[in-house]
């Protein structure tokens, strides 16, 4: 059968089989997850559960439970200041995936360019793709801490763009941004007339300071569509819940195209999401502190064995430099694995700018942590690669 | 709780140069926070947890919770009668309730048979006892914390995006 131009011209995951072998492979200490290795807290899985039982297995509102959209709300306004209406500023989406999706589907016309960072997380630039839209890439570096600047916005910017995309704290890179950072940043988006889709799933996981969502700036919120879900921050990945909040003309055509695509969340995630925003607070707060402890010894580890990294913000990645090995990021992430059996995402799995990186997710215990580190050492050693 | 005593809390054996590198400080500084803790009394030992569930049927441990009713000494109160129960070392905890009964004894004994006659012979006949309850521990699940099985392998993905 023919596929659709399109879609054929969609770079395949170039990792697809680099995956694979890591899939078919036993024992291997896995860097590589881009998940929570926390279950979800027992207090969630034990109200989705009894949601079964007394028989909430229904359609919902397309938009989501009315609980939920005014837990949203509530939670968003206790924790940032935000005001959004859960009559109709706010959509319950499949995880934050479906949301991105249908952001760029309800503002982008063909032709239209979208500012993308590079490297940035693998969904952006197809959607974008799909949409009909054209990705313009910002090489972000790890002078900058891979950080977008204002100056990035000006010199990318044609009369084309459309909307930027944001995703702080980031996966890969773990780049976050401060108030001040944000608050630059902004004033070169307002001034270009952007329109922000900003990714905020690993705000909660934000180490050095306090996450500002960019919807709290000043004439932000009429132009920002914010994401956020339950996957990272609730351990929640599996759930595929998260939402979207944006001015009102926006989440109604979003939710067209939810209506006529998903219909909605299953019902289980969106009782389980309840119980999450009402006391899920405690173990994020835990998770956080230790994540924050690994971190710094990961961080602090690599420095030591040779792969230089910067200290990221957030999220729980490290994206290290191995330029020191002369290796390709593909060659490094397979002979380590074949080698000692560690699994790293090569750093070109988030665009070209990702070459001479990898991508450690320290979503693991401190006990693996310590062992992926010591046989990466023994690695670099034995190869005579310590840079 | 400081971060030193919550790392060493879940891992007794992270070294002063890992939780340094954890918390981003000298190992050197981590290292005289736990010797003053310890030379405070707050850190009190290190200890191994062990699963007995599993040693139970070459151990032949039981273990009881006895409801220990008291009449309190003049001046002295409760304090001075519980540590006359606390220092048999068939006591493994020892505290002091609010409710229908004064004192919660936990007693480890080899058998049933160790454990009662400790209870009939030491401490129902202790002076100022006016009675005891005991229940004997079936089966552990949990205990300060920990779930007494082996974890469960995680079912993640070894790689995802």
């Amino acid at each position: 059968m023919k596929i659709s131009r399109t879609v054929e011209q969609i770079p395949p995951s170039g990792i697809r089989a680099f995956f694979d072998l890591v899939l078919g492979m036993k024992d291997v200490i896995s860097l590589g997850v881009g998940e929570p290795d926390f279950v979800t807290a027992w207090n969630i899985r034990e109200r989705a559960i009894y949601s079964l039982e007394e028989g909430y297995t229904s359609y919902t509102s397309n938009k989501g439970m009315e609980e939920l959209r005014r837990e949203v709300s509530r939670y968003l306004k206790n924790k940032y200041g935000l005001d959004y209406d859960y009559e109709d500023e706010i959509l319950i989406t499949v995880g934050v995936s479906e949301g991105f999706d249908l952001s760029l589907r309800t503002i982008i016309e063909k032709g239209d360019e979208v500012l993308v960072t590079d490297p940035s997380y693998v969904s952006y630039g197809p959607i974008v793709t799909l949409c009909g839209g054209k990705s313009v890439y910002i090489k972000t570096l790890p002078g900058n801490g891979f950080k977008v600047t204002p100056q990035d916005i000006n010199k990318h910017c044609s009369k084309k763009t459309k909307a930027i995309i944001l995703n702080y704290p980031s996966n890969p890179t773990g780049a976050s941004y401060s108030r001040k950072e944000l608050k630059e940043l902004s004033a070169a988006i307002r001034k270009k007339n952007l329109i922000v889709i900003s990714d905020e799933i690993y705000c909660d996981l934000t180490y050095d300071f306090e996450h500002t969502p960019l919807c709290v700036l000043p004439d932000m919120k009429k132009r920002t569509i914010y994401l956020n879900g339950f996957s990272k921050a609730f351990a929640m990945t599996g759930w595929r819940i998260g939402y979207a909040c944006a001015p009102r003309e926006v989440i109604a055509g979003m939710t067209k195209v939810h209506q006529y695509t998903m219909m909605c969340v299953p019902i289980m995630s969106q009782m389980a999401a309840i119980e999450a925003l009402k006391n899920g607070e405690r173990s994020v707060q835990e998770m956080k502190r230790e994540y924050k402890r690994r971190r710094e010894y990961v961080i602090s580890r690599l420095n030591e064995i040779g792969l230089s990294c910067h200290k990221p913000e957030g999220a729980f990645y490290a994206f290290p430099s191995i330029k020191s090995t002369s290796l390709t990021s593909m060659e490094f992430a397979s002979r380590l694995l074949k080698e000692e059996k560690v699994a790293v995402v090569p750093g070109t799995a988030f665009g070209p700018s990702g070459e001479g990186y990898i991508r450690i997710s320290y979503a693991s215990s401190m006990e693996k942590l310590k062992e992926a580190l010591a046989r990466m050492e023994r690695f670099l050693s034995k190869n005579k690669m310590r840079g | 709780m400081n971060e030193i005593l919550e790392i060493l809390e879940k891992d007794a054996r992270a070294t002063p140069e890992e939780i340094a590198r954890m918390l981003n400080q000298k190992a050197v500084a981590v290292k005289s926070a736990i010797k003053k803790l310890e030379k405070d009394g707050v850190i009190l030992k290190y200890k191994t947890v062990i699963n007995k569930e599993i040693l139970r049927e070459e151990n032949n441990c039981v273990r009881a919770l006895i409801e220990v009713k008291l009449t309190p000494q003049k001046n002295l109160g409760f304090d001075h009668l519980a540590e006359r129960v606390y220092q048999f070392p068939e006591v493994t905890s020892c505290y002091l309730m609010s409710g229908t009964y004064d004192l919660l004894v936990v007693v480890e004994g080899k058998n049933i048979h160790t454990v009662s006659s400790f209870v009939s012979e030491k401490l129902a006949p202790m002076e100022n006892v006016r009675g005891t309850v005991t229940h004997f521990i079936l089966k552990k699940y949990k205990e300060d914390g920990d779930i007494l099985k082996q974890p469960e392998k995680s079912k993640r993905p070894a790689i995802t995006l």
